[in-house]
């Protein structure tokens, strides 16, 4: 089964070529797998960019307990700490975690054993900054007021983090880039074919007058209509892909995945797919038989 | 409007199929090509429609040195010359209204005048009841008559015909050549490629005689008058 063009009327009968004939159909293919490809891109960026403005602006002071050593009491340094992070500038807030609050959030790793009252638990100050915080300078003035306080403002997981999402954004970019590839070779072979087929017919349109740009409006007529249809086709599956992917996500009782539904402006980009590939033919069309036709009398 | 100076044809390293050819058409003129087969007849007319270039030698057409005309010169110059070839050269897919709109979409005319001149010049050459028959389902004379309304329907400068009556009986080839005359008349130049005597010899034009590859210009030697039952045979001729 043959994809045809719309246009029903072109001076070369391009469509009845067995060189179009599968044209369509692996611009369906190609369509699908680069819909697919930056749909992964922006979710993964989604994904990224939600747990980078959970925790971006957020700190973490632990206060470590120091057996033995000649510091003060464990809550009094805690104190010490909050009263320097409440006067730094930049700090919105500075919340001490009550004892419960930390026995849950190490229960996934100590179980119910964290809410002992005879394990050495630190102190945790959540903080959260509201604008730009000297970090090395807090950290000197934690380190003097409060000994055995470390800070962590999260910089190493955010970096591994948007290092994680860059790589993904690549690989896709990737993907999409050897789709166009791919697209711009098939539509070579597909035109130098029709070319060859149809030489004595471009030799007639010459003699009578044709110029180069009008043999290859021909061919870019052809190609486009075949790309959009087939583009379409290729971005349906996607979308059917996508939702079924959307559906099955939903089931799932733990969030282990993120959201894979996609923002409208992101389906418009998705909407672009079939007008890209559709642009990238009528482009190598164009050049590959305006390059043949020059070797033409 | 042409002028041939010792031009010389081969087709790659073979000898000569042209040689020495020199002569001047004159705008509004009609001439025979005549010559036995083989002769170099529809090579001649390839260097007047441009398909080839010259070997050797000058060719000078509507004023210009064909030397200096570069490949983005030629479609221009082509949109100027209709052209009648000897097996029709016509597109299947298309209907015989497309066909013949060919030169004219070429030329960008829009879309509402293309079908309103092509509908006219088929209805003026008899084919009015088949503007959207595909040339397979018409007969030979039809077909060529589909092709010499497509030769025509820009109103080309110079006409050439390779031919033209070789695929009709004498009645049909009759008719063709009054039309291609109606058209000279009007002030195309028009060069007929041929080889039937019976026909040229009705038609008081000079003629170009192909022998062996050398040309030469020979003048028109009077009509010969229609007999009546040749006339009958023209005025049905399209029907």
């Amino acid at each position: 089964m043959a994809l045809r063009p719309v246009r029903p009327r072109s001076d070369l009968p391009l469509a009845v070529d067995p060189s179009s004939r599968f044209l369509g159909w692996i611009t369906a293919l190609m369509a699908f797998l680069a819909a697919l490809a930056l749909a992964g891109a922006m979710l993964v960026s989604d994904m990224a960019q939600r747990w980078d403005s959970g925790l971006a602006g957020g700190l973490t002071v632990q206060v470590a307990p120091m057996p033995g050593a000649p510091v003060a009491p464990l809550d009094e340094r805690a104190e010490a700490a909050l009263t320097v992070l409440r006067s730094t500038p930049g700090i919105g807030s500075a919340t001490l975690l009550s004892g419960g609050e930390i026995a849950r959030l190490l229960e996934p790793w100590l179980g119910s054993g964290a809410s002992d009252p005879l394990l050495p638990m630190p102190r945790m100050i959540d903080v959260v900054a509201d604008g730009p915080v000297d970090i090395a300078g807090l950290r000197l003035r934690l380190a003097s007021a409060a000994p055995g306080a470390t800070l962590d403002d999260h910089a190493v997981w955010l970096a591994d983090l948007r290092s994680f999402a860059g790589a993904i954004r690549l690989a896709a970019l990737g993907v999409v880039v050897l789709i166009g590839a791919a697209a711009v070779m098939t539509v070579v072979f597909a035109v130098r074919t029709g070319l060859a087929i149809h030489r004595p017919v471009v030799e007639l349109l010459h003699l009578m007058g044709a110029t180069d740009r009008y043999v290859s409006r021909q061919f870019e007529r052809h190609v486009v209509s075949l790309s959009l249809r087939g583009g379409g086709i290729g971005l349906l599956l996607a979308g059917g892909t996508m939702y079924g992917l959307h559906r099955a996500s939903q089931g799932l009782r733990a969030s282990l995945l993120p959201d894979l539904a996609l923002e409208p402006w992101q389906w418009v980009v998705l909407l672009l797919v079939p007008a890209a590939l559709a642009l990238l033919a009528l482009a190598t069309a164009r050049w590959t038989v305006l390059r043949t036709l020059e070797s033409m009398p | 409007m042409i002028r041939f100076e010792n031009v010389g044809l081969r087709y790659g390293t073979e000898a000569e199929v042209l040689r020495d050819i020199s002569f001047t058409l004159q705008p509004g003129s009609f001439h025979f090509l005549t010559g036995a087969s083989g002769a170099g007849k529809s090579s001649l007319l390839k260097l007047m429609y441009l398909a080839h270039r010259p070997s050797r030698g000058l060719v000078t057409l509507f004023g210009r040195d064909m030397a200096m005309v570069t490949r983005r010169d030629l479609p221009e110059l082509r949109r100027q010359i209709g052209v009648v070839f000897q097996d029709f050269a016509l597109l299947d897919h298309l209907s015989a209204l497309d066909n013949v709109a060919l030169p004219l979409r070429m030329a960008g005319t829009p879309e509402a005048d293309v079908v309103a001149h092509c509908s006219e010049i088929l209805r003026w050459v008899g084919l009015g009841n088949h503007l959207h028959a595909k040339p397979s389902t018409l007969s030979g004379g039809q077909k060529q008559r589909v092709a010499i309304a497509r030769s025509v329907i820009n109103r080309p400068r110079l006409l050439l015909a390779d031919e033209p009556t070789g695929n009709v009986d004498d009645g049909i080839g009759m008719r063709l050549l009054y039309l291609f005359e109606e058209l000279y008349k009007l002030g195309t130049t028009v060069v007929i490629a041929t080889h039937n005597e019976a026909l040229i010899r009705r038609f008081d034009h000079p003629r170009l005689h192909l022998d062996n590859g050398r040309l030469m210009v020979l003048p028109a030697r009077g009509r010969v008058e229609l007999r009546a039952k040749d006339a009958r045979a023209n005025d049905s001729a399209w029907e």
